[in-house]
């Protein structure tokens, strides 16, 4: 280390112990803080309690000096979780339902620093009812409260839990399947929108549907029909296999390493760009679609995984998701395909938008390649 | 897919930030060397050992009475000293096997009298008291809460007879002061403050803890009653004893905010924002000064009543009240709380806070359970008279 290394740790210390000696903190009855979300993918949330509280329960200053330091906490995290998890049970419609801590961070409220612990609870249903029993410190401190923030379906409610109810139950506003499908439905509509590898990869394909490939050159299409047949083979082929994919992966009949799922959508963009320049596979384009479709199928399955499940309504969201998915896709056909038809003739459109366009598309997607494959980040998207 | 958790992260910082702008969000310290929290005091320190040894002695043996009440008397002083209401439900804890027993032994009664008392059960204590004191009329202690709790209910006749019950049980002094406190409020106060003195004067061995409460009532008194040499005298002989006493210091700040003395209220108080008592006079000597920390105690004072507010808290409505009218200007909320206040406690303090704030919010009608209280006691204080007077010009 050197000296100035050591000067500048040891100023860091100082500030840090400077900072957190600055205001005293207020005293109030002790509260802990736990608000629970209950949304279409499951229930998730947060406790807040109070280090001063965690300290008379189980000890955090462990070298006894009155200060609580961040590493001192860090150690104690397991033993947090553990020991708040057993003094807190949820049941939904009278089944229990398992709560897993997640990371902890820290959070200071009017008196003090308080440790949050992420949790997610995982009932056997989406529940009718949830029953909380909340048990926290009631043996140290019976005047201890728990102020809840119980968030469902844009309904919040607020409950003071305690030894005085120990357990109180809530009836939930019921998602009816129709809201939950709709929700799946509006997050596939959301991913296709800012998935831009697979909006490129389309567009791609697309882009010379209007026109004709004739001697080495590219000519306007006569027909408004012909460009139309051409962008529908190239959608459904997509569609259906990306379809089939998505499917397989959710149900768990196929699983593929995600980022080489991610890297062949990337080299998938760049041979559908480069195609336009040097046309190789021309009519068949369609075909194309269908097999790298197959490989953006996985790259769904994971975005859908990431949102998280219901139990007891995969199929659902499966297929929310996926229509969500193709009503994305066909809005931004519909957009294109008038447009494109409009400027076909143009040097614009058969120049710069096809050629520099798609040269362009394959540089984006050679990168997203490159990242991908050798696991950096460059792009901002 | 992490692209989509970018976009998600981004979309729901802005929402966030839109939503809820200003609020603090949970963080992940920098360094381990991080100081997150101080804690009230050492474990080394003599005081906190001697709570640890207690502990360590209850959870041997937890149905030991003995143990479990010197335990939680300790939580109770610590609350009184540091102002922390954690105590509370620690003592609370220790008098578990006894908490809900139809019928427990005289000490968990009164011990959780005690207790109930200081979270405004007044009924619940008194209830406690009463049995306590038919078990063992010799109760000194018991007879004083019962005394306190009838003084903050402003039922005088029953004040008066612990009182009397108090002085053959306790030291002369505390009888007398007793009495004196019951005569102070009942169109005797000069002979109360005499009375007060002359105790004082024949009991120069009593403990320091005894003449802090018994100084503290005869600066009050005189404050009261228009003699502020008088009260400031006593104020600084309670202070000259050096025991923590938040009540003590709240009075003290008070009577100097009355006399336009903020500055002073800024010296004495300046380490004292722990306690919601102390930083709402701080806060108000501030305004009075136009003092630059006036706006970060105002929002700390409004960040614990709205605190105490989710927890359904009703403890520092009398303080809340004085928040809302002296420092936010919001007269008819501060009335509300001072009514509300007032069916619980009614000691000259709450009195005077709601004539205020019905005179602020141009009702006067809400007084009217004060001006009764003040015809039928025959209260002396000219703080008082004046708000009724003003209040009797607006009608």
């Amino acid at each position: 280390m050197t000296r100035l290394t050591r000067f500048v740790v040891v100023l860091f210390a100082v500030l840090c112990g400077m900072l957190s000696a600055g205001p005293a903190q207020a005293h109030k009855p002790s509260d802990s803080y736990l608000t629970l979300t209950v949304g279409a993918q499951g229930i998730t949330g947060q406790w807040d309690i109070a280090l001063r509280d965690l300290d008379f329960a189980i000890g955090l200053d462990a070298d006894g000096d009155g200060n609580i330091t961040w590493g001192e906490l860090r150690a104690k995290h397991a033993d947090i979780a553990a020991y708040a998890l057993a003094r807190l049970a949820v049941q939904g419609d009278g089944a229990a339902c398992a709560i897993a801590p997640g990371g902890q961070l820290v959070d200071d409220h009017t008196d003090g620093a308080y440790t949050v612990i992420a949790l997610k609870v995982d009932c056997p249903k989406p529940p009718a009812a949830l029953a909380l029993s909340y048990r926290l410190f009631a043996d140290l401190d019976p005047q201890h409260r728990g102020l809840l923030k119980l968030e469902s379906h844009g309904q919040t409610r607020t409950a003071v839990l305690g030894p005085q109810a120990p357990t109180q139950t809530f009836e939930l506003q019921t998602i009816s399947l129709v809201d939950q499908f709709l929700a799946y439905a509006r997050e596939g509509v959301f991913h296709i929108w800012i998935g831009y590898d697979h909006i490129l990869f389309l567009l791609s394909l697309l882009l010379p549907a209007v026109l004709l490939w004739r001697a080495g050159v590219w000519h306007a299409a006569a027909s408004f029909r012909a460009g139309f047949i051409d962008v529908l083979k190239i959608v459904t082929s997509f569609t259906v296999a990306h379809s089939i994919t998505l499917s397989l992966a959710t149900l768990g009949v196929v699983s593929l390493p995600s980022r080489w799922v991610e890297s062949a959508i990337a080299a998938s963009v760049v041979l559908a760009a480069l195609n336009n320049v040097v046309p190789v596979f021309r009519g068949r384009r369609w075909t194309v679609a269908f097999g790298f479709g197959l490989i953006h199928g996985f790259g769904f399955a994971s975005v859908l995984a990431d949102l998280g499940l219901p139990q007891g309504a995969l199929l659902l969201a499966l297929v929310g998701f996926n229509l969500g998915v193709e009503v994305g896709q066909l809005t931004i056909v519909s957009a294109f395909l008038p447009l494109a038809f409009g400027l076909r003739r143009t040097w614009l459109y058969q120049r710069l938008v096809l050629v520099s366009g798609s040269l362009l598309i394959a540089l984006i997607a050679g990168i997203w390649l490159a990242e991908r494959v050798f696991n950096f980040k460059l792009l901002p998207f | 897919m992490q692209r989509l958790n970018i976009h998600r992260l981004v979309l729901a910082a802005l929402l966030s930030t839109l939503t809820a702008l200003g609020a603090a969000a949970p963080y992940r310290p920098q360094s381990d060397q991080q100081v997150l929290e101080k804690l009230p005091a050492r474990a080394a320190d003599p005081r906190m050992r001697e709570l640890n040894d207690l502990r360590h002695q209850l959870q041997a043996s937890p149905q030991d009475l003995g143990v479990a009440v010197r335990l939680a008397r300790r939580y109770y002083e610590q609350v009184a000293a540091e102002g922390d209401p954690r105590y509370i439900g620690y003592a609370q804890a220790a008098m578990a096997p006894w908490w809900n027993l139809a019928d427990p032994p005289v000490q968990a009664r009164v011990m959780r009298a005690i207790i109930l008392q200081f979270g405004h059960q007044f009924d619940a204590a008194l209830a406690d008291l009463d049995a306590a004191l038919r078990a063992d009329p010799g109760n000194g202690e018991a007879w004083a809460w019962r005394a306190a709790i009838s003084m903050v209910q402003a039922h005088y006749p029953e004040a008066r007879g612990a009182c009397a019950q108090l002085r053959q049980h306790a030291s002369a002094l505390i009888g007398t002061a007793c009495e004196a406190y019951v005569d102070s409020v009942t169109g005797k106060a000069a002979a109360a403050a005499e009375a007060i003195r002359s105790a004082l004067r024949q009991s120069p061995q009593a403990s320091p803890g005894e003449q802090l409460w018994v100084l503290t009532r005869l600066a009050e008194i005189e404050a009261r009653r228009g003699k502020p040499v008088q009260a400031e005298e006593a104020y600084k002989a309670a202070l000259a004893l050096r025991l923590d006493d938040g009540y003590l210091l709240a009075a003290y700040a008070d009577f100097l905010l009355d006399r336009q003395r903020p500055a002073e209220v800024l010296a004495l108080l300046k380490d004292s924002t722990r306690s919601d008592l102390l930083l709402l006079r701080l806060a108000l000597a501030a305004k009075a000064l136009n003092a630059a920390p006036r706006a970060g105690w105002e929002h700390d004072l409004a960040a614990r009543f709205d605190a105490a507010r989710l927890r359904g808290d009703k403890l520092h409505q009398k303080e809340e009240a004085r928040f809302e009218l002296e420092l936010r200007g919001q007269a008819p909320k501060a009335l509300a709380l001072a009514r509300e206040n007032y069916t619980l406690q009614r000691e000259p303090a709450d009195a005077r806070i709601l004539l205020e704030a019905a005179l602020a919010a141009h009702q006067p009608d809400a007084a009217e359970p004060v001006l009764k209280w003040m015809a039928a006691s025959g209260i002396e204080s000219a703080a008082l008279n004046t708000l009724a007077h003003q209040l009797r010009g607006g009608k």
